[in-house]
């Protein structure tokens, strides 16, 4: 008897705080509830508050030069961010994101350095070689049906392993050279990593892209059939299958999509500091996976948005950016990151429960 | 029941507190021997309170950044200066850290340019926004052409000379370097100093320094696997405490010795565990990168001209001048 009464707060979910009113009177669910059954409105009201929260404490957040510093840092988590989320709603996950986006800036700088050719060429081998790692893991996991995990897992330590070797073989330093003054690097530059000015404020190319990269997922995912086949295999791949979806280029294609955007940060990389480090990236995938997942994406797949993880990946940036423009100790950074991502997947869960509830 | 509880409760507080009273304390070691005399203190300025950002590319955790923030953190204080710190070892962020400190308008930059590159645009930009910067620790080749007021710090090629030619002195035939954050420039730039100072054979392996019962099996491995191994050299203090270690499992009758200093490698030193330490004294640099800032402002003082470096180390620590050094060492400052 004790027993069951100690037990029962544990099970009961916390406050279903709204009236209990409607039982069959309206026929439609009242629109609040409507909104909060969106992935995406749980990791909005989160994001809001942290940055509420920001412009109370830390005053230098206020102006329009650190909102630009904080959305520049949020949209190089964020376009890897969109990937990676799409390819979790398709049901799997890459953690070899990270150390491919190094892949492919090494790959662009140290071909076009050692070649001397214009970087151009530099730039467009290493996508068809970040795609083809995409490809590669998108191939194995289906092909063997092992967990992406485990592949992806594999992939990351080859690609780890291999950006160190290569790039010692082939430079004879961890770095790569600097390729700042060689043709076409200006032009690459006015595209991964240019600034422009609004109003006085310097703000990175790479926000515009975030965005445009958002809009475009928004409208594959919900306007178009490929988004509908995402859904699906995530949801049940072998239903999916049985309806005519075509499973393996779904899944291989978003880890293509993955491979495209470590791409294009790599890209970012290159030709915002001219060099490369070949030990960096690692950990990153986590951020990325991260910012998906407070962004409202299932670990189990099948259910997300491309909206949520921007605002993931915002609150990302605003966090840690926010603590140093508070002058707090950073060395609480990862603590404060953690408790935000418990609290982010704990909103979720309670605003998912209260609005499917009825 | 609960009455026993409470009960229970209690008996348990008075005992604990019994045993406090009973003097049940360690006489050796913990926080008391730290206490007293563990700030330094050079009075304090009269200037108007100004702020400094210091950012680096440390990776949480480790002893040696522990050292640059507390100097840091004694020259602020003294110059009543407020210290803003803050660090990622990923070069992007880093370089985002520096704009960020320009949004917040502050009176001058105490950097480390670990990837000088990743840096130039944001020094530039910091530079034209009227922000002094001045360099430690790391980017002694490149804080002149970064645009840099000054720099404090060791030059990591000429140390791992000086290193290899220490150890040419003391009769080592092959000598292991171990490294253990792969891809860092500094650390790469200590092992290809040393093997251009060590007249030896080197070999150089990388250890995954976050996760220490790995750096210990590895090394082990490796002196089993190589028995030619005669020599130890690790780049960071926590390393070589675990290398002596291993050096141990594996049976070998090789010597360790290190660059970078903690106090339990003091002790290591005294033992002669290890055999000698490098030390660039990373308490000066933080000490004297912030202190530098305030000068500037008030005094317009540059050292070394902003035509050389500053150097602070390398300071060679054995069995001969350890005791010196382990009195400051001990209440966590050198």
């Amino acid at each position: 008897m004790s027993m069951a009464q100690h037990a029962e707060p544990a099970v009961t979910t916390p406050p279903a705080s709204g009236p209990k009113q409607t039982d069959g009177r309206t026929a439609q669910r009242p629109l609040a509830l409507r909104l909060l059954a969106r992935p995406e409105v749980g990791v909005f009201l989160g994001a809001a508050a942290v940055l509420v929260f920001f412009l109370v404490v830390a005053p230098s957040v206020r102006q329009g030069s650190s909102m630009a510093t904080i959305l520049y840092q949020s949209s190089t988590i964020g376009i890897m961010a969109l990937p990676v989320a799409l390819l979790m709603i398709g049901g799997e996950f890459d953690l070899s994101s990270g150390v491919a986006v190094i892949s492919s800036a090494l790959t662009a700088s140290m071909l076009s350095y050692q070649l001397t050719m214009n970087v151009w060429v530099g730039v467009f081998v290493a996508l068809l070689v970040s795609l083809a790692i995409g490809f590669f893991n998108g191939w194995v996991v289906v092909k063997t049906g092992l967990p992406s995990f485990l592949v992806t897992l594999g992939t990351f330590l080859i690609l780890q392993g291999a950006n160190l070797a290569v790039t010692k073989w082939v430079t004879g330093n961890v770095a790569t050279d600097d390729i700042s003054d060689m043709d076409g690097f200006s032009q690459a530059k006015k595209v991964f990593a240019s600034s422009f000015d609004v109003g006085g404020v310097q703000v990175k190319i790479t926000v515009v892209w975030w965005l445009v990269f958002a809009a475009l997922a928004t409208w594959v995912l919900l306007r178009t059939k490929y988004g509908n086949w995402i859904f699906a295999v995530g949801g049940n791949k072998d239903s999916a299958r049985a309806v005519g979806v075509p499973v393996t280029f779904t899944k291989i294609s978003l880890f293509m999509l993955v491979g495209f955007g470590a791409w294009f940060i790599g890209m970012h990389n290159l030709f915002s500091f001219n060099t490369v480090q070949s030990g960096e990236g690692v950990g990153q995938e986590l951020i990325y996976i991260s910012a998906a997942v407070i962004g409202g994406c299932l670990l189990t797949g099948g259910s997300g948005s491309a909206i949520g993880p921007v605002f993931g990946a915002f609150m990302f940036g605003m966090v840690q950016q926010g603590i140093v423009y508070a002058g707090w100790n950073p060395d609480w950074f990862k603590a404060f990151l953690g408790v935000m991502l418990l609290g982010a997947v704990l909103i979720n869960l309670w605003v998912q429960r209260t609005a499917t509830r009825r | 029941m609960h009455r026993n509880r409470r009960a229970a409760t209690l008996t348990a507080t008075v005992l604990v507190g019994a045993l406090f009273a009973a003097g049940c304390s360690s006489s050796h070691g913990g926080k008391k021997s730290e206490e007293g005399g563990a700030t330094v203190s050079a009075g304090k300025a009269t200037t108007p309170r100004m702020t400094v950002a210091m950012i680096t590319h440390a990776s949480p955790g480790d002893t040696f950044w522990d050292l640059i923030r507390k100097g840091a953190q004694a020259a602020a204080a003294k110059d009543n200066i407020k210290l803003v710190y803050s660090s990622d070892p990923n070069a992007g962020n880093q370089a985002n850290l520096v704009q960020n400190a320009i949004d917040q308008k502050v009176d001058g930059i105490a950097l480390t340019a670990a990837k000088p590159q990743a840096m130039k645009d944001a020094v530039a930009k910091a530079t034209a926004a009227g922000i002094p910067v001045v360099g430690f620790n790391s980017g002694v080749g490149d804080w002149k052409k970064l645009g840099m007021l000054e720099y404090f710090g060791q030059d990591e090629n000429i140390a791992g000379q000086a290193f290899g030619q220490r150890l040419n002195q003391l009769g080592a035939k092959h000598a292991l370097c171990v490294i253990q954050e792969q891809g860092q420039v500094a650390l790469e730039a200590r092992c290809a100093g040393l093997k251009k100072g060590f007249s030896g054979t080197t070999d150089t392996i990388y250890v995954n320094g976050t996760d220490m019962p790995s750096v210990k099996a590895t090394i082990t491995a490796k002196l089993k696997q190589d028995s030619s191994i005669d020599q130890v050299v690790t780049l960071g203090a926590p390393i070589a405490l675990t290398a002596v270690q291993s050096v141990g499992d594996a049976g070998s009758k090789a010597k360790v010795a290190t660059f970078d200093l903690n106090k339990d490698l003091v002790k290591a030193v005294q033992n002669g565990f290890v055999e000698f330490a490098v030390d660039q004294q990373p308490y000066l640099q933080g000490y004297l990168a912030v202190d530098a800032l305030w000068l500037y402002k008030y005094n317009g003082n540059v050292s070394g001209g902003s035509t050389a470096p500053v150097l602070t180390g390398p300071a060679f620590i054995d069995k001969s001048n350890v005791d010196k050094v382990a009195e400051f060492a001990a209440k966590g400052t050198r």
